[in-house]
């Protein structure tokens, strides 16, 4: 039975009380080490054939008979107000099928409380007006033939500019601010901390905005049969899209199906309904047609979020023996005109370390830009970065090895929540990086200098949450023939949450991976699950899977029991062994599962189970170390990442091969975060300079250093009945500080300033040379 | 006689695709890529940027690979297009998709058609090719999910399985 329970939340790096339904599992935990048939093994993705074929339907591929297109026409200015709208001429064109805009708003003009089509236009991109056409092409040359009559206004494009004393208003009559006092943590005592210290190293930082780049862009498909809706939405939180649809439609969520069964990337950037979302639903509605709006590449940088950029200060204090003696961090972020508070960037600072003084603060400022969206690990990419660099800078000036440092401020408990962990290895992580990077004799290894280039090493480490909880469902129908449905309420983003997810099934089941269809992205077969966000998936729902596939078996043992003439046996004492269904206190008594199953005749089985609650007064946390090698060119600034050891700690690993996968992700993606991206505005004007995947410089394959993945793989029993956390965000972490720290090894500077590109570097190369 | 200017309006294209010979009535400015999904529902290949800077879109045409969606469906006519779609001869596989299968060679998935496309071509040219090649010739298909290792292993495995096919 679900029941209410206060607990502590963590999720992304905020900690709260908060109520939560919560149901028990009834299931004892996968030991550590136990024997596993299915699970722990690499196992190729259940819908590999789909993704190779081109089958896979993504939102992008979702074509209905009658279906049209709509597509938006967006502001050109970073802050405006509309003084004319004329859309007669695109009206009149052949195939346009209806054009909303302010003069004439939809039927439903407003979407959490904000007008869709407001005069005020605080972004470049804001929605001006909206046409549905029947095809792609009609509606452009309609969006081309709306005539816009716009009242320049000033604008504040950074955290600086809208700051600043006479900031011109980012949005008429409110506060630039979000929270001037910004958003503290504190413990310990600042002055006693600077006091103790023996060292004090000090620096500021600067990280860029960084843009998803999703490669399927934001989108979404509507249908109406009758006044039940379908919403095929790109998006990491089918059930979150489903009450924000049944909301901005003011219709009964069981009217409202969301379907996303392939989904080609997210980050962090794709949740509910949007203005795409809603205006598809309004124009399916009114046109009686299926409706589709994707955004265009150049609309997806100007309004699908990004990581918002930061400006920072790192002061640490220690004892001559390294002891951390202080931790400060500030940052400042502007997360948009309509954006809120920033990312936790202060969460790494406030939990990696024992320290006992540590003060962070973030203040968030609005912006004319759209509003920044959590980007895989927010925060926690752009805090580890300054906190492991001033480690670094720290350990330089001690004279100590940088692992050194790290394990002298080792936190047996979580510092941040001053609890036990369910498990920490953090220790094996840094233990097997180091291994396996060479780290001891890394000077011995490798030649420091091939002609202009200089080689050197670095390394990082990293926390984040993951430990999921609850509430999570999975339903498990078991058929007459021995196959099993499993249907749970979350989504496989691309993380291969599907394959895990039919593996833990498996296993339970004692059935092979084959006898198993799993399905996900879809909220009408499937009971609630939760967003694909805060690396929660599979700790959420894996043990809600193990439960219902346990409860299924208590029921076929039931009849098994009849079957066997053991009708007063105890079902917990039946396994399923090799195919046959075994009552364990005499192994003689057996029958073979099918049989068992065949029994129901056309009847099946179906069976409930629940992600129970998480351990009381423990810390979950997912742990990791890289460790990087990097050439610069010195004449020319260039770097070039050699190698990564990534090694994480995310107790069971269910699947090798897709772990691996991810792990390969993150840090490709902080590559990209360390030396290429970032998304620039053009100070005079306010626009975008970067809004296409030319400009903004994703890594490609011919970047892509040695990376070596591996795992401290011991089972986190504690955490949860599978003894697995996320691995979703950690391995994005810790990799720009590696790389950072590694080039300041190659050549005695330290870049504070992200991406570390050659007209950065350049200057701080030839700069040391003048002053050595 | 072939007329030199056709359109703006739909004109009549007689394509080959996947082998076969199809007939369209389009505009000439659609792109290869919108006919492919949109008219003849080979939604494969993907649009992720339209301006050539992803190779979501990547098919191959005669012995080449293109972006789909930079290339004009009116230039197209007597060229032998291939898809995604024409790559499995029934239910059997093309080593690369087995490849891609098992060595993990793709995350969500969005970029996949286009890398195996790349990758097709690439083998069809240099049937053993070193990591080295590998990386400069898929160097054009971003994968945001970052799944560059294993598609570059993908790759190798299918020169593998295409040389051990030929040797049984």
């Amino acid at each position: 039975m679900p029941t209410i329970k206060k607990t502590k939340v963590e999720f992304e790096g905020r900690i709260e009380e908060r109520e939560v339904i919560v149901e028990e599992e009834h299931i004892e935990r996968w030991a550590r080490g136990a024997t596993m048939r299915v699970v722990g093994k690499p196992t190729p993705r259940v819908d590999g054939v789909a993704r190779v074929t081109g089958r896979a339907v993504y939102t992008y591929d979702v074509q209905l008979p009658r279906m049209l297109i709509g597509r938006f026409l967006r502001s050109s200015h970073p802050h405006a107000r509309i003084k004319s709208i004329d859309a007669s001429r695109a009206e009149a064109l052949p195939g346009v099928v209806a054009i909303w805009h302010h003069d004439n708003p939809p039927p439903i003009a407003h979407l959490e409380g904000r007008e869709v089509f407001d005069e005020e236009l605080a972004y470049e991109g804001a929605e001006v007006a909206f046409v549905v056409a029947r095809d792609e092409r009609t509606a452009e040359d309609a969006l081309n033939a709306i005539e816009v009559s716009y009242e320049p206004l000033p604008f504040a494009y950074n955290f600086e500019t809208a700051t600043a004393d006479a900031a011109p208003d980012v949005l008429t009559g409110v506060d630039n601010w979000i929270r001037r006092e910004g958003d503290v943590y504190e413990r310990g005592d600042m002055q006693a901390g600077l006091a103790d210290a023996d060292v004090v190293v000090e620096l500021a930082f600067s990280t860029p905005v960084a843009a998803h780049c999703c490669l399927e862009t934001h989108g979404s498909v509507v249908q109406w049969e009758g006044d039940l809706v379908t919403v095929w939405h790109s998006t990491q939180s089918v059930f979150g899209t489903r009450s924000s649809v049944a909301n901005a439609l003011g219709i009964p969520m069981d009217r409202v199906r969301v379907i996303c069964d392939y989904m080609g990337g997210g980050f962090g950037s794709k949740w509910g309904a949007e203005a795409y979302t809603l205006m598809a639903a309004v124009a399916a509605r009114e046109t009686g047609c299926p409706v589709k709006v994707m955004l265009s590449r150049e609309e997806e940088h100007l309004v699908a979020g990004y990581r918002p950029g930061s400006q920072q200060r790192v002061r640490l204090g220690a004892k001559r023996d390294g002891t951390l003696t202080l931790i400060e961090q500030e940052a400042r972020v502007a997360t948009g005109a309509y954006g809120g508070d920033g990312p936790v960037i202060g969460g790494p600072a406030n939990d990696l370390y024992r320290c006992p003084n540590v003060r962070t603060v973030v203040w968030s400022a609005r912006a004319n830009t759209d509003h920044a969206r959590a980007f895989r690990a927010p925060g926690y990419v752009e805090g580890t970065f300054a906190l492991e660099s001033a480690m670094d800078a720290l350990a330089d000036k001690l004279g100590m090895d940088p692992l050194a440092l790290r394990m002298k401020n080792y936190a047996e408990i979580s510092p941040a929540r001053n609890e036990p962990y369910t498990y920490k290895g953090l220790r094996r992580a840094y233990e097997i990086a180091a291994e396996r990077f060479g780290w001891a004799d890394r000077e011995s290894r490798l030649p420091r200098e091939e002609g202009p280039w200089r080689r050197g090493w670095g390394m990082a480490s990293q926390i984040w949450g993951g430990g999921g909880g609850p509430p999570a469902n999975a339903l498990v129908k078991l058929l007459p023939d021995g196959t099993a449905e499993v249907a749970v309420g979350v989504q496989d983003i691309g993380t291969g949450t599907k394959t895990v997810l039919t593996q833990v099934a498996a296993e339970e089941l004692g059935l092979p991976l084959e006898a198993i269809r799993c399905v996900v992205g879809d909220s009408l077969p499937a009971p609630f699950g939760p967003g694909s966000g805060g690396s929660v998936t599979l700790a959420s729902a894996a043990p809600a899977v193990r439960s219902a596939c346990r409860e299924a078996l208590r029921q076929l043992m039931a009849l098994a029991a009849i079957m066997l003439d053991l009708a007063d046996a105890d079902v917990d004492d039946f396994t399923v062994q090799n195919g046959e269904i075994v009552y364990t206190p005499d192994p003689e008594k057996r029958l073979p599962f099918t049989r068992a199953a065949a029994k129901m005749g056309n009847y099946m089985i179906v069976a409930k189970g629940a992600r129970g609650p998480n351990p009381e007064d423990r810390a979950i946390n997912t742990f990791g170390a890289h460790f990087a090698q990097v050439l610069v060119n010195v004449e020319t600034g260039q770097v070039r990442v050699e190698r990564v050891v990534a090694v994480h700690d995310i107790g069971r690993v269910v699947n090798p091969l897709t772990a691996t996968s991810q792990v390969y992700g993150g840090v490709t993606m902080a590559l990209g975060y360390a030396t290429t991206e970032a998304r620039l505005i053009d100070p005079d004007t306010g626009l975008q300079l970067t809004a296409n995947l030319e400009e903004y410089k994703v890594p490609v394959m011919a970047d892509i250093p040695q990376i070596d993945v591996l795992f401290v793989d011991e089972a986190d029993v504690e955490a949860n009945s599978v003894g697995s956390k996320g691995l979703g965000e950690p391995p994005i972490i810790p990799t720009a500080a590696a790389i950072a720290n590694a080039v300041f090894d190659a050549t005695g500077v330290r870049v504070t300033d992200l991406p570390i590109t050659p007209d950065r570097l350049l200057p701080l190369l030839v700069k040391a040379r003048a002053e050595q | 006689m072939t007329l030199l200017f056709r359109g703006p309006g739909k004109v009549p294209l007689t394509l080959n695709v996947n082998g076969e010979d199809v007939a369209v009535l389009v505009e000439p400015r659609r792109t290869l890529l919108s006919v492919l999904r949109e008219e003849l529902s080979l939604t494969g290949a993907k649009r992720g940027c339209g301006r050539g800077q992803c190779g979501a879109c990547t098919v191959i045409i005669d012995d080449a690979t293109v972006y789909a969606c930079l290339t004009l469906a009116i230039d197209c006519e007597g060229r032998r297009i291939r898809t995604i779609e024409g790559l499995t001869d029934g239910d059997q596989l093309h080593p690369v998709q087995d490849a891609f299968i098992q060595e993990d060679g793709y995350q969500c998935g969005f970029c996949t058609p286009g890398q195996v496309m790349s990758a097709v071509s690439l083998l069809e040219h240099n049937p053993h090719p070193t990591e080295a090649e590998v990386r400069d010739a898929m160097a054009g298909n971003v994968c945001r999910c970052g799944a560059y290792p294993n598609i570059i292993r993908s790759v190798l495995t299918a020169a593998r399985m295409v040389e051990s096919t030929k040797e049984g």
